[in-house]
């Protein structure tokens, strides 16, 4: 392949961004943690709802699900996007039927692919604004896997459902599924609306209902889920220079402000429900590209690029100027600014204009 | 010196009849009945004692804000010879066209109810209530068919109302020259020029800090903003409503602002409160007014389309259903220049016995009112305290910006300010608006009606109704919409 060729996506991100692999991984990855570096930094990764993947862990799934009895599960197809082919249970007998199906497989020819699955718990509890259930939307962009570089983009929006939340009728899909795709077909659904909020505003509702401490808490959280998820598949993606890729985070916060990590896409819509929504992924698209530097204007020492900024290299990335603290004490801030104020074009213009003065000063 | 001295006992009779019948008085009767109890009161010096008791447990603190409350909201009486409607409206033309305007609206109103054939209220059946009850916290999910129903009138009708208002005695001749107004407000109030405005609104001068400004993230916190937070932290600590209302004019902290609100507004969720929400709320479950069908489709057009505020729904229609109840909303008429409307029983039309408030609350919503709610529900979620917050805040400034008044806040002195301002300072952009036939408050008039909610970004507009609260006046709308 030529030296400036760039693909969008790696190789096989389907170990990160399909669910029944991506928490095969993620086990794997608490496991080492904990032999490594004891139970409380494994318990940073707990953001992932206890998740089975079925039809091969069905015995271990039953055992969890007769421990809590009355819960409700989420059934979810493990490569399908959109929303299609979810649905809520709280029965085995619901999904016995189901069971029958995939069980007569072995008579089936290799080649006819079974549709896997995976049964993961249902989070019950779920911040509700205005008495609608959300979830957030938030972007990553990987420029390689070995080293991890990864930066996060400081916009983002919060999808809301259009119809009020309650555990009553777990039939109504409308309710529980948040996927603007969904929304989409419910009666409810304006689309003028858009039912989407950007992460300031989320931001600034929390921040005034809950005081910004609280706020800190939950991004700093939110920051762990990437890290951690992006490390639990690094050894396992195949690494290539040309590629990088850009993810999309869904992650659901809790009444206690815990977030939950739901999914990774490798393929986030593009398309703009709304005007806001257009200027959001224009611009997104816009300084994904810049980061991807095909006309090699950076340094490559750059921790800020127009909305994204550097959250990940090789190591944590402080806010603050100067070497890193690594006494593991002190104030160490890390670099993100999620939903925070996007001054993206001030920025560009100004890293541009310095990057063109240090070109002309070197030449 | 004499006038001074008897008005200063006027008002504090006035105010000391209204706090009579308040729920603090009886607390502190309470309070000081059962203060007899402690050691340190003793019966030969009960008085300085029960006041020295007051001070330290913070009662006095409370009664002290309570009568700021009131020197804030009510004018201070004039001659004592002067009827009421002079409390209202001093100036004879303005009160006949407000009169002329509320006919409008009530024939306007009264012919829809015709139009359609529904009663202005009537009661719920059982089945309806228990219904409305299992709905009240979603009622945003109703689709009721509103199709047939249209705002009673939209900001645009009253800005012609207003531009055809006329001063009677005032000839300001033919010939043209560099005094004539080009704007379309042609009535001869008074407003402040910059000079006076600069000095009116002193702490939003450029050497003041001001949140929204100096704490943006180039600005190091240790300037202005951690000082700043920590004074609102103080402020809070004491309980002092006029150091509050000091305190905003620089902007509040998003942490702070729905206690430091709910401070300079005086308003504490005492159990009363919230009995007296539910009350309203037993109101609209039993009985059903016409003026909720209008709630309803203003709620839909406005709030519900808003990027912003949709989410919200719900919350607007718990409180508006309320307010248009809540009969003591009436008393703010003593100073509004607006009159509530009057409604008679069937059949007895003209007769004073059978006469009733319609709504209840004397106010009728016109197209974009729902917007005065949406930006509270930001700060409070619990709903008896939303209400109370929004009721608070209607009567002292938002009732001013849809009735006809003479005063400095009202809407026509407003409107006025704002052209005038344009006019002097920005004089060319001003001509070339009117040479291509948009006369620059055509633009404005909506944004000052609604006081910038849904026409500024929330953080901003939070930041300028805190100026609102800080200096008691609505006039930084016109500054605002000048810019």
């Amino acid at each position: 392949m030529d030296e400036h060729v760039r693909i969008s996506h790696f190789r096989n991100h389907y170990e990160l961004t399909r669910k029944n692999y991506m928490v095969k991984n993620l086990k794997r990855f608490r496991k080492q943690l904990e032999r490594e570096a004891g139970k409380l930094e494994a318990a940073k990764c707990d953001f992932f709802p206890k998740t089975f993947e079925l039809p091969s862990e069905y015995h271990l799934f039953v055992e969890e699900f007769r421990k809590n009895p009355g819960i409700t599960w989420i059934m979810k197809p493990v490569a399908r996007s959109q929303g299609k082919g979810i649905f809520l249970f709280r029965r085995l007998k619901d999904i016995m039927d189901w069971r029958k199906d995939t069980r007569n497989s072995d008579d089936q020819k290799d080649d006819i692919p079974v549709e896997n699955y995976v049964a993961q718990r249902y989070i019950e509890n779920p911040y509700l604004i205005g008495g609608r259930k959300f979830d957030l939307r938030v972007y990553v962009l990987v420029m390689s896997y070995i080293p991890l570089r990864a930066w996060l983009y400081r916009d983002g929006f919060a999808r809301f459902s259009n119809t009020r939340f309650t555990l009553n009728s777990i039939d109504d899909q409308y309710v529980h599924l948040t996927n603007v795709a969904v929304q989409k077909t419910s009666p409810d659904y304006h689309p003028k609306k858009g039912s989407k909020w950007m992460l300031q505003r989320f931001r600034q509702y929390l921040a005034s209902k809950h005081g910004p401490q609280a706020v800190e808490t939950l991004f700093r959280d939110m920051d762990n889920i990437f890290i951690k998820s992006l490390q639990s598949v690094q050894k396992v993606i195949i690494s290539d220079k040309h590629c990088f890729e850009l993810y999309g985070y869904d992650i659901l916060i809790d009444q206690d402000l815990k977030p939950w990590l739901l999914e990774v896409n490798a393929s986030p819509s593009l398309t703009a429900s709304s005007q806001e929504d257009y200027e959001l992924k224009t611009c997104l698209l816009e300084d994904t590209l810049h980061v991807v530097d095909m006309e090699a204007r950076l340094t490559g020492r750059e921790k800020r690029v127009g909305g994204f900024d550097l959250m990940w290299n090789d190591g944590p990335v402080s806010r603050d100027e100067g070497p890193p603290d690594l006494s593991g004490m002190g104030n160490f801030v890390t670099n993100t600014h999620l939903g925070c104020v996007n001054d993206r074009k001030k920025q560009l213009r100004q890293l541009f204009c310095s990057l063109q003065v240090q070109k002309k000063a070197s030449n | 010196m004499l006038q001074e001295e008897s008005d200063l006992s006027l008002i504090i009779a006035q105010i000391v009849q209204k706090l009579k019948g308040s729920n603090l008085y009886s607390q502190l009767e309470r309070q000081a009945w059962a203060s007899l109890q402690r050691p340190e009161i003793k019966l030969e010096s009960l008085k300085e004692d029960i006041k020295e008791f007051f001070k330290i447990s913070g009662w006095e603190k409370k009664l002290q804000n309570a009568v700021y409350s009131e020197l804030s909201v009510f004018p201070l009486p004039s001659h004592p010879a002067a009827p009421p409607e002079h409390l209202k409206e001093p100036l004879v033309y303005m009160r006949k066209a407000q009169g002329s305007w509320e006919k409008r609206i009530l024939k306007s109103l009264n012919s829809m109810c015709t139009e359609l054939s529904i009663p202005l209220a009537r009661k719920r059946p059982v089945g309806e209530q228990k219904e409305l009850l299992n709905k009240w916290n979603e009622m945003g999910t109703d689709e009721p068919d509103l199709s047939l129903f249209r705002p009673v009138y939209a900001p645009k009708d009253f800005l012609e109302v207003l531009i055809n208002l006329r001063n009677p005695n005032y000839e300001n001749g033919d010939s043209l020259s560099f005094r004539t107004h080009l704007g379309l407000i042609q009535v001869p109030l008074k407003v402040k020029d910059i000079p006076e405005l600069k000095e009116c609104f002193v702490e939003l001068g450029l050497n003041t800090g001001q949140l929204g400004i100096d704490d943006s993230t180039q600005v190091p916190p240790e300037l202005f903003e951690n000082e700043h937070v920590r004074i609102g932290q103080k402020v809070l600590a004491e309980q002092d409503s006029a150091a509050a209302q000091q305190y905003i004019r620089q902007g509040s902290p998003t942490a702070l602002r729905a206690e430091l609100w709910a401070l300079i507004l005086n308003i504490s969720s005492e159990p009363e409160d919230v009995l007296y929400y539910e009350q309203l709320k037993t109101n609209v479950i039993q009985h059903d007014l016409l003026v909720d069908s209008l709630i309803y489709k203003d709620v839909k057009l406005t709030a519900s389309n808003d990027d912003y505020y949709f989410v919200f729904e719900d919350y607007l229609y718990q409180v508006l259903l309320c307010f248009s109840r809540d009969t003591s909303v009436l008393s703010h008429f003593a100073y509004n220049s607006a009159s509530p409307p009057k409604s008679y029983i069937r059949g007895k039309l003209g007769l004073e016995e059978y006469a009733v408030f319609y709504p209840p609350n004397g106010v009728i919503p016109f197209h974009g009112f729902s917007m005065y709610v949406a930006p509270l529900c930001f700060l409070y979620h619990e709903p008896s305290k939303l209400y109370q917050i929004f009721r608070e805040m209607y009567v002292r400034f938002f009732f001013r910006l849809h009735s006809i008044s003479s005063h400095p806040s009202g809407i026509v002195s407003l409107c006025l300010l704002f052209e005038t301002l344009l006019q002097t300072y920005l004089p060319q952009l001003f001509y070339h608006l009117r040479e291509i036939g948009a006369q620059p408050l055509r633009i404005s008039f909506k944004w000052m009606v609604r006081a910038f909610s849904g026409y500024l970004a929330t953080d901003q507009l939070l930041l300028l109704w805190d100026r609102i609260l800080g200096y008691n006046s609505l006039e930084i709308l016109a500054g605002d919409a000048q810019k």
